[in-house]
C-alpha cells in the first residue's frame, strides 16, 4: 500500500487522538480551575490512543502520506512502548510533589507532544521525517527538563541538554546530507536501492553513518554521546527523568533500527541482515557497545545521588541493548525489543521509588534511603530491591530473561569477547545496585530520618510494576511471542 | 573556473568545522548556540548543493527550509532557557553554571 494524504487518515487514529488530546488539554487549561483534572484528561487521551493503536496492530501495513511514514507492526510496537511510558509517567507525576508545583496543563501537553514525536520517530521512513520527529522529541525534552521554576539544577540541566542535543542533531543532518547526496533521495526504500546496487564510496558512507549515529546515539545514550545524561537525569524532575530514560531511549532504538536495517541493509532468507559490503559496521558497533557498558558501570560505582546512579546504569543498559544490533540478525533484534519492554518496566519502577522517597525526604542521595524498610512501610524498599536486582539481571526476575536472550543471540554468532565483557559488567553492576539494597535493609534509620509514606495511587502503580517484573521473569512466553510478531518491517 | 558541487561541499565542511570549533571553545551560551546554527547551516548548503547538482529533484531544498524553521524553534527554546539561566545564576557563562557534578 502506498497511500496519499486523505487515504492515510484511516490509519492515523493513534496520532490524531494524541494531537486532539494535546489541543484539548491546552484549551481546558484556560477554563478549568482544578488543574489536577488536566492530568486525568491527558491520561484518558493516552488510553484512547492506546486502544486505537491496538486496533491497528497486525494489519498488513503500508506507506502513509506519500511514503513519509510507515505503518507496520514494528512501528506499532514502539508506539505502544511510548504510550505505556507516557501513561505510567503521567500517573507517577500525579503523586510527585516536585511536579505538583508546576503548571499542570502545560506539563501534560508538552509530555504528550513528546510522545507524539516518539510515534513519528518509530514510523518515519524518510530522512526529513526522521529529523523532524527527532527534533520534536528533543525540543519538548529540553522544555520538560527545565520545567521546575526557580530551580538552578533544572535550568542548568536544560542548558546542557540543549547544547549537546543541538550539536548532535546538527551533526546528524550533516551526515544525512551526505547520504542524500550519494543516494539522490530522502526516501528509505530508494536509498536502499541506490546504496545496495550503486558503487557508493565506502569511506564516505562510513563517515556519514558515524555522523548519523551521533544523532541517534545521543537519544539512546551511548558513548561517546553520553555526556549530557548524568547531569540531565539529575537535574530534571524525577518523572521526566524516568520518561527520558525509557521513552526517548526506546524511540532512539526504533529510529536506529529502522535506518540501519530496512534502509541500508538487505534481509536474507535465513533471518540474517546483509549490511553494505565493505563497510566495517558490526565491528564498530561491537566496540561502541563494549565501551558503553563498561564506562556506564564503572562510573556508577561511586555515585552518591540515586538519580545520577540510575543515569549511569542507563548508559550501561544502552550498551547491553546495543549487543542485539551487533549480530545483524532477527534474533538479536528480537532480543533488543524484549529487553526494551523489560527495561521500561523495571526502570520506571525504580524511578517511582525515587519519587516516593523524594516526596517524603526532599532528597535523592543514597543516605536518604537509610533503613527505608523500617521507616513506616516496607513496600517501597521491597519493590526497589526487586527492580534493582532485575536491573542487575538476577533470576527469577524479568531482567535476567532479557539479558539471557541478548547473550544467547551474541553467543550463537560467536561474539565471545562481547559476551564475556557483558557478563563481567553484570557482575560489576551488582555492586552498586546491592549497595542501595544494603542501605535500605541492613542500615538502621537515624532518629532524624522521617517516615516514608506513599499515596494509594503510587502504591497501586508500584504493585503493578513489581508484579510485572516478577511475572515476566517466570512466564515470558507471551512477551516473546509479541516481540517476535512485532519484528515485521514494511519494505515493499 | 566554473563553480561546481565540490566547492559547495568544501564550503559546507569548513562551515561545519567552524561551528563545531565555536561550540567547543566559546564559553558564552549565546555564542555556543550560534555555533549550533553554523552546523545546521553547513548541512543546508550540502542539501541545496546536492539537490541542484546531483539528485535532480527539490527534496534537498525543501529539507533546507525545514531545517531553517527548526533552527528558529530551537533558538526560541534555547534563548528561553538562557534567560532562565541568567535570572538564576546572573551569568550566561557555561563554565560558571556548575551545580551538577560528580
Amino acid at each position: 500500500m502506498d497511500l496519499g494524504n486523505i487515504a492515510s487518515l484511516d490509519f492515523f487514529y493513534p496520532e490524531a487522538i494524541l494531537t486532539g488530546t494535546i489541543l484539548l488539554v491546552v484549551l481546558l487549561d484556560l477554563v478549568l480551575t482544578n488543574k489536577r483534572a488536566l492530568g486525568l484528561v491527558a491520561l484518558a487521551g493516552c488510553l484512547l490512543s492506546l486502544w486505537a493503536t491496538l486496533q491497528l496492530y497486525g494489519t498488513s501495513g503500508g506507506w502513509l502520506f506519500h511514503r513519509m511514514i510507515v505503518l507496520d507492526n514494528f512501528s506499532l510496537f514502539f508506539k505502544l512502548v511510548s504510550l505505556f511510558a507516557a501513561i505510567l509517567v503521567l500517573w507517577m507525576s500525579r503523586g510527585s510533589r516536585e511536579v505538583g508545583e508546576v503548571h499542570q496543563g502545560e506539563y501534560s501537553a508538552i509530555l504528550l507532544s513528546s510522545t507524539l514525536g516518539m510515534f513519528f520517530m518509530a514510523s518515519s521512513t524518510n530522512l526529513l521525517m526522521a529529523y523532524l520527529s527527532l527534533e520534536l522529541v528533543s525540543l519538548t525534552s529540553y522544555i520538560l527538563t527545565g520545567f521546575l521554576p526557580h530551580n538552578r539544577r533544572s535550568s542548568e540541566a536544560a542548558l546542557k541538554y540543549l547544547i549537546y542535543g543541538g550539536v548532535a542533531s546538527g551533526t546528524m543532518i550533516y551526515g544525512m546530507s551526505w547520504i542524500f547526496g550519494m543516494a539522490g533521495s530522502l526516501d528509505y526504500a530508494r536509498i536502499n536501492q541506490a546504496l545496495l546496487q550503486g558503487e557508493a564510496n565506502h569511506l564516505g558512507l562510513f563517515i556519514a553513518f558515524v555522523f548519523i549515529l551521533a544523532g541517534f546515539g545521543y537519544k539512546i545514550v551511548f558513548v561517546p554521546f553520553h555526556m549530557w545524561s548524568p547531569d540531565v537525569y539529575q537535574g530534571a524532575p524525577t518523572p521526566i527523568t524516568a520518561f527520558l530514560s525509557v521513552g526517548s531511549n526506546a524511540a532512539g532504538v526504533a529510529i536506529l533500527i529502522r535506518f540501519f536495517f530496512p534502509a541500508v541493509s538487505r534481509l536474507g532468507d535465513d533471518g540474517n541482515w546483509m549490511f553494505l559490503s565493505g563497510v566495517e559496521w558490526p565491528h564498530f558497533l561491537l566496540m561502541v557497545s563494549m565501551v558503553t557498558m563498561t564506562l556506564g558501570n564503572l562510573c556508577a560505582l561511586n555515585q552518591q545521588n540515586v538519580k545520577r546512579l540510575l543515569a549511569y546504569s542507563g548508559i550501561a543498559h544502552a550498551g547491553y541493548i546495543l549487543m542485539g544490533l551487533v549480530v545483524l540478525n532477527n534474533e538479536g533484534l528480537q532480543a533488543m525489543l524484549f529487553y526494551i519492554v523489560v527495561y521500561l518496566i523495571m526502570n520506571l519502577g525504580a524511578f517511582l521509588v525515587v519519587v516516593i522517597v523524594a516526596n517524603a525526604t526532599g532528597k535523592e542521595d543514597i543516605e536518604s534511603y537509610r533503613g527505608l524498610a523500617w521507616r513506616g512501610s516496607a513496600i517501597p524498599a521491597v519493590c526497589m530491591a526487586i527492580f534493582l536486582f532485575s536491573l542487575t539481571g538476577l533470576p527469577p526476575l524479568a531482567g535476567f530473561v532479557g539479558k539471557f536472550f541478548l547473550f544467547a543471540a551474541v553467543i550463537k554468532q560467536q561474539f565471545y569477547l562481547l559476551a564475556v565483557v557483558a557478563v563481567i559488567n553484570s557482575v560489576i553492576s551488582l555492586y552498586y545496585y546491592a549497595r542501595i539494597v544494603k542501605t535500605m535493609f541492613l542500615d538502621f534509620p537515624q532518629p532524624s530520618d522521617g517516615q516514608v509514606k506513599m499515596t494509594a495511587e503510587a502504591a497501586v502503580l508500584l504493585g503493578l510494576l513489581s508484579s510485572m517484573t516478577l511475572l515476566f521473569g517466570i512466564y515470558w512466553g507471551p512477551l516473546v511471542a509479541f516481540t517476535n510478531h512485532s519484528l515485521s518491517f514494511f519494505v515493499k | 573556473m566554473a563553480i561546481g558541487l565540490t566547492h559547495y561541499l568544501v564550503l559546507g565542511a569548513i562551515l561545519f568545522s567552524l561551528g563545531l570549533y565555536t561550540v567547543l571553545t566559546r564559553r558564552n551560551a549565546i555564542s555556543v548556540l550560534m555555533g549550533v546554527e553554523l552546523i545546521l547551516n553547513s548541512a543546508n548548503i550540502n542539501y541545496v548543493a546536492f539537490s541542484h547538482f546531483s539528485s535532480g529533484n527539490v527534496d534537498g531544498q525543501i529539507y533546507a527550509i525545514f531545517v531553517i524553521m527548526l533552527a528558529a524553534a530551537e533558538a526560541a527554546v534555547g534563548l528561553a532557557i538562557v534567560l532562565a539561566i541568567f535570572q538564576l545564576f546572573h551569568t550566561i557563562d557555561v563554565g560558571a553554571v556548575e551545580t551538577l557534578k560528580e
